[in-house]
């Protein structure tokens, strides 16, 4: 059978250069970097040509800005509860967005209890958060704003330029932090042009090993650890650090920030050719988010009449992989809180279907996509008891049935 | 994370579809709460004689829709509004925690339908 990965906002395969460099320091050329011998010299001059790499690819002022750990979701933990705690004496507002990643949500919900207030803002029906809304929300005890760079569900770009030139035109300081895990290698991430202090990202996500993350933390920031012990990455991170898969992480950032612009020209044609011909072939099909401020690889759909995690599962016996965002594939009895907050219905959501492409993805495998998905959703709304079922388009206040049509 | 048999009734549905002028239909959920299921019954001589369903939900929803179908059909009314949803899990060698309560409804609808069907005779 034919195996299609189309779930690249989930995971990447490793890069066969990085996975290679992964593998040297994971056997031959393997030490403690803190050691000071010979192996562990080796080991820590690698090390630091990935935090080199790191800058380089953000437009970093120097190494000591960037501290590495163990993935995605303990980079933003370390900014969002570092940057939090540590300035705790100026101030107890933190403001994100209702869209977030749940390791940035649930992390700034938990600060709630230790005594923060936090301000949840709203985004809009193509998952965007407004500059003017943050900034109506800023009091004189906002010490930090968290909100990601690109969304991982539905691919929305937030105005995060604009959002750190707002904040740089304040006559006082709060902190930013923007989650760059999913644009890093696919928009330009410069920490300079998005006017942020904290910025954080992972490995996986951009063909890197999997365990491996970022956070970088403008000089002259406030914050503090979360973890306390060894004196390891500058005491912003104790434990010994991951050292092969953080090379392997550098490789494969140093790669996909070097290919971006060609990647980004042939994946967003190939997107933009998937989205058409779905749209065109499938009726009752709506797209989500917006349709050009968007990750280049990314189509969400909602598919009506049918249910998601079927929809994605019979794809899956075609040898077809992707997401959804319907309640059974979230672990809770509500589908994804990011196409809720879009104010999209839930009976439209439980039909989430999202196709993330990725550098070994081709035309080909479009098509056959298509045509396997055409086929299951006309076979699913035979099977659906509400499909073809009295509906005038867009005689109900929350249709969206007209649309696309 | 699903059992074989429920993959099987998954990806082979069996009694898939709708009967015109069935003696009885049974329908649970609504769209927004996520599954739905409607099921038909062809009866005779309190027997059923033919059932079908038509399910909008998980690989859960629809497997055991499809197992139910299978159980009720040539049973008495009185042996088939028996069938609970847990039994129907059972035949199915399980079904995962959460999806016990929100996918597994198809005894449900059956006895829904059996119910109105004989209290409009």
């Amino acid at each position: 059978m034919r195996k299609i990965y189309f779930d690249h906002a989930a995971t990447t395969p490793v890069d066969a250069g990085a996975a290679e460099l992964v593998m040297q320091y994971m056997t031959g050329d393997f030490g403690n970097p803190s050691s000071m011998h010979g192996f562990g010299q080796a080991v820590r001059n690698a090390l630091e040509e990935a935090r080199k790499q790191v800058v380089a690819a953000i437009g970093a002022a120097s190494v000591g800005e960037i501290a590495f750990c163990s993935g995605g979701t303990e980079a933003n933990n370390m900014a969002i509860l570092g940057a939090a705690r540590a300035n705790k004496q100026k101030g107890n507002h933190i403001i994100t967005t209702a869209v977030e990643h749940h390791s940035v949500l649930s992390t700034c919900k938990y600060l709630a209890k230790e005594g923060f207030e936090v301000t949840i803002l709203p985004v809009d029906h193509y998952g965007l958060v407004n500059v003017e809304d943050v900034a109506r929300v800023i009091t004189n005890q906002t010490i930090l704003i968290s909100i990601m760079h690109a969304n991982n569900e539905v691919g929305a770009v937030m105005p995060i330029a604009e959002i750190g030139q707002m904040l740089k035109n304040l006559n006082r300081k709060i902190i930013f932090h923007t989650d760059a895990i999913q644009s890093i290698g696919k928009l330009p991430v410069n920490v300079d042009q998005l006017n942020v202090d904290l910025l954080t990202i992972s490995g996986h996500k951009i063909y890197g090993p999997t365990g491996t993350g970022a956070m970088y933390l403008r000089r002259g920031t406030w914050w503090q650890p979360i973890m306390y012990g060894g004196g390891q990455e500058r005491r912003r991170r104790p434990g010994t650090e991951n050292a092969p898969a953080i090379i392997g992480l550098g490789k494969a950032l140093e790669i996909a920030v070097a290919n971006r612009v060609a990647y980004v020209k042939r994946i967003t044609k190939l997107r933009d050719e998937l989205v058409d011909k779905v749209l065109s072939r499938i009726p009752h099909v709506r797209l989500n988010g917006h349709p050009t401020k968007r990750l280049p690889g990314h189509a969400s759909f909602c598919v009506e009449y049918i249910e998601g995690e079927a929809m994605m599962l019979y794809l899956d016996m075609q040898g077809i992989a992707v997401s959804s965002g319907s309640a059974c594939t979230s672990g809770t009895p509500e589908p994804s809180h990011v196409l809720l907050a879009m104010g999209i219905p839930k009976e439209l959501a439980y039909g989430s279907v999202r196709v993330t492409l990725g550098k070994y993805n081709t035309r080909e495998e479009i098509d056959y996509f298509v045509e396997a998905l055409t086929e299951i959703v006309e076979r699913m709304r035979l099977m659906s008891p509400v499909a073809g079922s009295n509906c005038t388009p867009g005689a109900c206040v929350s249709c969206s049935r007209a649309e696309n049509k | 994370m699903y059992s074989e048999k429920v993959m099987d009734h998954f990806s082979k549905p069996r009694n898939v579809g709708a009967i015109d002028n069935a003696d009885a239909v049974g329908e649970v959920g609504s769209p927004s709460c996520g599954d739905t299921m409607k099921l038909f019954l062809k009866i005779k001589d309190d027997r059923i004689e033919d059932i079908k369903f038509q399910t909008l939900g998980c690989g859960a929803a629809i497997a055991s829709s499809s197992m139910l179908t299978e159980m009720a059909k040539g049973k008495t009314l009185d042996e088939a509004i028996k069938i609970t949803n847990t039994e129907v899990a059972e035949a199915l060698d399980g079904l995962p925690p959460k999806k016990l309560h929100c996918s597994n409804l198809a005894a449900d609808a059956l006895r829904e339908a059996i119910e109105a069907y004989q209290a409009s005779r």
